[in-house]
């Protein structure tokens, strides 16, 4: 097989295995008949995760990583699915399975026992529901069809750049970089060859906005990206769609048919001199192809490594040319900005943050699922209007965001204050912070591309300390090297990765040094051995670890 | 254009400091480049001023302005105030020597490339004593399989500087990384992945690039014995890196 598509491609065996090892769902040895990987997000986890990982794993009597002899099933786990809100969840050979329990598992092995194919399997097996919650300036909205694009040529392109400005619209990614800023610096570009990309690998873990925007609002995600096409005079555009949303891509290549069949794409669109194509890019398994110019190294066809910035990937960026990244979300707001003007939109949120933004939610609540508010909403209301209580604390933006304790519970979602790609995860007081913390760890090592030497070697690292430390082997020292370690990969990592990796052990280090220091053996407390004071640069550093540090090491 | 074509053009010239130490630079030109031009030395593994900057070691990691950066990939910047020798980031380039130790499997008293090695002449030169963090002792094998070249993958440390030699000098594409993460490691593009089935001949830039042991020209020998090698005699911010020396054995 290899050796097939090597000659196919006409590239050196060795390239196919440097990109076929890459990527967590590609292999290079055949898998079984079924492939099932089951998330291990800390949502998927908190839902139970390993006890049915555990009862399946059982059941199929085949061990957690590998395929079975006879070759029917393997097993394994794959990093968070994006289904938080209806875990555990899974995927078997590429389809989504959600809300696992016993019963179903039950079910599942009979299937496959029985050599059932998979598309004739249950319906509500692969049910995904959106779980709209709260609607706010985008989801309650609704735009026609190419209604964005008829505003932007009837008021003017430049005019309607404008007006992007004006609504201030920063970056849903994650980072915040300003929208209208982003669109001008392409267009300004000598190289007329550009392209759009919208970035649809929503990896975070906890984050699944972008999933229900892709379900149920993908014309006026695509209208922002034809829209940004025809501003920035861009000819083609690329929807990176994380692998794990396979299952929405007929459904997506459909939205683009109907556009071309509307004269939305292809062509002389809108009857202008402005002719826009985008085509879908499936990703295969990697958290960091979400950072654009991985992404971009991903559409090329080959490993997903950060480059080096500059130059950025508005001048330099897909086969060198300029080229625009965007979030799913910022396409969406633009595309509607586009209708309703500038105004319309920056008259909600705050100052530095216009607008609303859609959460994710998931975790210890009783409703979990999308929700959108205006920036500048506190932490408690989100809290209040999700059913949570007895809250120990909130993960904000993801394992490489925040955590905060439930005496900041008045904080407000913002650029400001706590910024978010969308991901937000409730912890009651049922939970324990070391769990959290090592569930993300692994994360991040697994995820690191391997490129730097902080990152690759540091949180490998980080995992070997923690385990030590969480069986009980950990002396005081141990955990001075623990902050130190992790002080050094913020400070020296390449790319965003590794800088806000080691953000879980720096804000529950800082927040609750007495639970880590209960880990300790107790004959290694040297006495008069100063624990707090040592640990102190990670508190200065946490506390360092506000929105703005955080802006200067996203993605921008 | 790139930041070696820019600074190759020449173009503007403007001053920016290193440890309080004012230096020229032209414009386009790295933080790395210009200091090594100005002779100012900083400790780095995987820049060759030869070849595209990479990136990846972080051990030129410098501050400026409260912000880490890495020279080697950081233009120079009029004004720009940038601190390289202090106290802080030698504690930080030993950590991530150890790092590099601890990832592979280094047995410096046994390794023919000892004393003439650039990781452990920078580990020396920053102060790096025995790793204190926990051996990863990977499981990686040596190819012997050429008869002109050896690679032992127990001593690399994954700085793409033989991959980068073989594609922008020699016009080849001999080694590849594959993988991510703590198993990402080099492989060789041949159709058996051993050595003696690639391209590479000894004469090639990729051979002697290598700033460890990893990969050996065998028959060229290194006949210089320990003691008279280059790092016996002079600190490598004196002695320079292992690819100047080896381009003259
Ligand atoms: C490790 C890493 C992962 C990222 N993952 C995503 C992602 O899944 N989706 C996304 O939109 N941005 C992600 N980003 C941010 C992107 O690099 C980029 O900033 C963003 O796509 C720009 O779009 P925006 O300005 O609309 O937010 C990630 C950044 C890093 C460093
Ligand atoms: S920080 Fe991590 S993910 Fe980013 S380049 Fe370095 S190794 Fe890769
Ligand atoms: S073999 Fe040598 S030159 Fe090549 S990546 Fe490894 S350490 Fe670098
Ligand atoms: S020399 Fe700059 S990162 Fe390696």
């Amino acid at each position: 097989m290899l050796e097939l598509l090597a000659e196919k491609l006409h590239i050196p065996r060795t390239q196919v295995i440097s990109v076929v090892e890459f990527y967590t769902f590609l292999h290079t040895r055949p898998q079984g008949e079924y492939e099932i990987l089951i998330s291990d997000s800390i949502t998927d986890q908190m839902l139970g995760k390993q006890q049915l990982m555990d009862y399946l794993a059982g059941k199929l009597q085949v061990e957690v990583g590998t395929t079975r002899k006879d070759g029917l099933v393997s097993l394994d786990n794959t990093s968070c699915t994006g289904m938080c809100d209806q875990g555990p969840a899974g995927l078997v050979n590429g389809q989504v399975l959600t809300s696992l329990d016993t019963g179903k598992v039950d079910v599942l092995v009979d299937l496959m026992t029985r050599r059932v194919p998979v598309t004739e399997w249950p319906a509500d097996f692969f049910q995904v529901r959106d779980n709209i919650h709260r609607s706010g300036l985008l989801l309650n909205d609704s735009i026609g069809k190419g209604e964005a694009l008829q505003s932007a040529f009837a008021r003017g392109l430049d005019e309607t750049l404008q007006e992007l400005e004006n609504a201030g619209l920063r970056g849903r990614g994650g980072a915040g970089f300003k929208t209208a800023m982003k669109w001008r610096f392409a267009k300004q570009e000598q190289e007329p060859e550009r392209y759009v990309v919208c970035n649809a690998d929503e990896g975070e873990p906890g984050t699944f906005k972008d999933r229900v925007l892709l379900n149920s609002y993908a014309h006026e995600m695509f209208e922002g990206m034809t829209l940004c096409a025809a501003i920035i005079g861009a000819g083609k555009g690329f929807l990176y769609l994380r692998g794990e949303y396979q299952y929405l891509y007929e459904q997506l290549q459909q939205v683009l048919q109907q556009r071309r069949q509307s004269g939305l794409l292809g062509a002389n669109i809108g009857g202008q001199d402005f002719n826009f194509d985008i085509e879908i890019h499936l990703g295969a398994g990697a958290y960091i192809c979400g950072e654009e110019s991985a992404l971009i190294e991903s559409l090329e066809g080959r490993r997903g490594i950060p480059r080096n910035r500059s130059p950025y990937p508005v001048s330099q960026g897909y086969l060198g040319k300029p080229t625009v990244v965007n979030n799913v979300e910022t396409f969406v707001a633009a595309a509607k900005i586009a209708v309703h003007g500038g105004d319309w939109f920056a008259a909600r949120g705050t100052s530095q943050s216009r607008g609303s933004k859609i959460l994710s939610i998931s975790g210890d609540c009783r409703q979990p699922g999308i929700y959108e508010y205006d920036f500048g909403v506190s932490i408690a209301e989100i809290l209040g209007d999700c059913g949570a209580d007895d809250v120990f604390g909130v993960q904000i933006g993801g394992p490489s965001g925040t955590f905060i304790g439930n005496a900041e519970l008045e904080r407000r979602l913002a650029f400001e204050d706590l910024a978010t790609g969308g991901s937000f995860i409730i912890f009651d007081n049922s939970r324990n912070v070391l769990d959290i913390v090592q569930n993300f760890t692994d994360f991040f090592a697994h995820e690191s591309c391997g490129f730097c030497t902080p990152c690759r070697v540091g949180t490998a690292l980080l995992k070997k300390q923690f385990d030590k430390i969480r069986q009980g082997h950990g002396s005081a020292g141990d955990l001075v090297e623990l902050e130190k370690l992790s002080r050094l990969i913020k400070n020296t990592s390449h790319c965003g990765l590794g800088q806000t990796a080691v953000n879980p052990i720096l804000t529950t280090l800082e927040r609750y040094p007495e639970l880590y220091q209960s880990q300790l053996k107790d004959i290694s407390f040297e006495p008069g051995f100063d624990l707090d004071g040592s640990l102190e640069t990670a508190r200065k550093l946490a506390r360092r670890n506000d929105p703005a540090a955080h802006l200067a090491q996203g993605g921008e | 254009m790139n930041l070696k074509a820019a600074a190759r053009l020449g173009g503007r010239i403007g001053h920016f400091s290193i440890d309080g130490v004012r230096l020229p630079f032209r414009e386009g030109q790295t933080i790395m480049a210009a200091a090594m031009e100005a002779g100012v030395y900083i400790p780095h593994l995987c820049y060759n001023p030869e070849f595209t900057p990479h990136g990846s070691c972080r051990l030129c990691v410098v501050r400026s302005n409260g912000r880490h950066l890495a020279a080697c990939t950081t233009p120079a910047a009029e004004g720009l105030e940038v601190e390289s020798h202090t106290d802080e980031l030698q504690e930080q380039r030993r950590e991530l020597l150890q790092m590099l130790f601890v990832e592979g499997n280094h047995v410096c008293p046994a390794c023919e490339k000892s004393g003439a090695c650039q990781l452990q002449a920078v580990a020396y030169y920053c102060g790096m004593l025995a790793p204190e963090l926990t051996y990863f002792y990977p499981q990686r094998t040596v190819d012997a399989s050429h008869p002109d070249i050896a690679i032992d993958y127990n001593r690399c440390i994954l700085c793409e500087l033989c991959v980068r030699a073989s594609r922008e000098a020699d016009g080849k594409n001999v080694f590849s990384i594959a993988d991510r993460g703590i198993h990402a490691h080099l492989q060789i593009n041949s159709s058996t992945g051993k050595l003696r089935d690639s391209d590479l001949e000894v004469t090639d830039k990729a051979a002697h690039v290598c700033p460890t042991g990893a990969i050996l020209p065998r028959n060229l020998g290194y006949n210089i014995p320990i003691g008279k090698r280059p790092y016996d005699q002079k600190p490598i911010s004196l002695a320079g890196d292992v690819a100047d020396h080896e381009e003259s054995s």
